[in-house]
């Protein structure tokens, strides 16, 4: 009985992913394909909670929910509010149609294929006949940080550098200048709450589901929130340290893997007995650089007085107009 | 018989998400379903969380689902009030 309704319940589940990703993708109004995108990410979180893996579905709750939703909505305040999607030419239309659903049926291939070639060599079973070795007991984070840190290294070069595109591009977005006293009453209820959990789950990942993305994310949630009830918060900054905390994810990561390199011949070699405070040492500065990386984005570009080179950004009114000058 | 009142305590609850969903796809306009949504969605959370809260005997989990309960509460009464801000403010500019 029981498990006819859980049947049913992942079916609802699936049915109704499906149905929001089609809306996402086919309606004309960018506002309501947003708000729908947010929606399917919430739904995608449950469907992973489902499949019992707790760490996708915590990244996929903080990251694609949460942050993208924060990034896409303050991201369409740059355009017209009447905005709509450009219309398309039926004959651009029904090849883009064409081309997902090609790519639909190659995955699906894919996936089934992976499922019915399987050997008995999985890779989960590698992965846990080495798990006393990686110094993490959560498999998940040992592939993240440990067997695969390579993999890693590089997404976060790859948020480091989308983080530099937007810098290099724009200015930051004007702020709203519309203040809620009962959002900033809650903020600071909040906060202080985001910056345990976050701290909680970089703490924990080492033996549950919980990592650096999640925290970092969580991190940046904090901020985003700060940034919308006290808009003005930003010109405390220091922009110093702000340019350290964006790098030093990447820094401590290349650092502990040369330093491995030395000793055990390989990069990011991890020797056994250390390879447990090296992940947490290496996930801590990941969690800042994320984090810092996810608020920058959320600005949309350069904080005022990003440009003056190395000094303190001071909290003075009339910052913004020397922003333009090259120093 | 606990089990029967937790199991009747989210039905009850579940019944306030459904009118809740309901007025929101047929009330007029943003106040009133604003209105519905919220105060719905709020009783029919805090009679689920009860029910929750008689099925799972570990003191822990319950305390983790109450703060959940109260974390829910606040943001949305928060957001409901920021939506009706900004909907009042868009009612007044076009008088």
């Amino acid at each position: 009985m029981i498990e006819i309704l859980w049947f049913i319940f992942d079916i609802m589940l699936v049915l109704l992913l499906l149905a929001l990703a089609w809306t996402t993708c086919s309606t004309q109004d960018v506002m309501r394909a947003v708000t729908l995108f947010i929606a399917m990410g919430l739904l995608l979180a449950v469907i992973w909670a489902r499949l019992k893996a707790p760490d996708l579905a915590l990244a996929e709750a903080v990251i694609g929910a949460g942050i993208s939703g924060a990034l896409l909505l303050s991201a369409i305040k740059d355009y017209p509010s009447n905005l709509m999607v450009s219309h398309r030419s039926p004959v651009m239309r029904g090849m883009i149609n064409i081309f997902t659903i090609a790519l639909t049926i190659l995955m699906s291939w894919a996936v089934w294929h992976g499922i019915e070639m399987s050997d008995g060599k999985r890779l989960s079973e590698q992965v846990a006949s080495q798990l006393s070795i990686s110094g993490v007991s959560n498999p998940v984070t040992a592939v993240l940080l440990n067997f695969r840190a390579y993999d890693t290294l590089l997404e976060l070069a790859v948020v480091l550098t989308a983080v530099l595109t937007v810098l290099i591009l724009n200015e930051k977005r004007a702020d709203h200048k519309v203040i809620s006293p009962l959002l900033q009453g809650m903020t600071r209820w909040l906060v202080p709450l985001l910056v345990i959990t976050s701290g909680y789950l970089l703490w924990v990942g080492a033996h549950a589901p919980g990592g650096a993305f999640q925290a970092g994310a969580m991190l940046a949630a904090a901020m985003i929130l700060l940034q919308l009830a006290y808009p003005s918060i930003h010109q405390g900054f220091n922009l110093y340290l702000l340019r350290l905390l964006l790098v030093i994810g990447i820094l401590i990561f290349v650092l502990v893997g040369l330093w491995m390199m030395l000793l055990n011949d390989d990069f990011l070699a991890y020797s056994p007995a250390w390879a447990g405070s090296l992940i947490l040492i290496i996930e801590t500065a990941a969690t800042l650089s994320i984090a810092t990386a996810l608020t920058l984005a959320y600005l949309g570009g350069r904080p005022t007085g990003w440009e003056n080179g190395l000094k303190k950004s001071a909290s003075h009114k009339d910052s913004h107009t020397d922003n333009g000058r090259v120093k | 018989m606990i089990d029967i009142m937790a199991i009747l305590l989210i039905f009850f609850g579940l019944f306030f998400f459904l009118s809740g969903s309901i007025g929101l796809l047929r009330l007029p306009d943003v106040f009133s379903r604003l209105h519905a949504l919220a105060k719905a969605d709020n009783i029919g959370l805090a009679f689920v969380t009860l029910g929750v809260i008689m099925l799972e005997p570990n003191i822990l989990n319950d305390i983790k689902v109450v703060i959940i309960w109260l974390l829910v509460m606040a943001a949305s009464a928060i957001s409901s009030h920021l939506i009706a801000r900004r909907a009042l403010r868009e009612h007044r500019g076009d008088d």
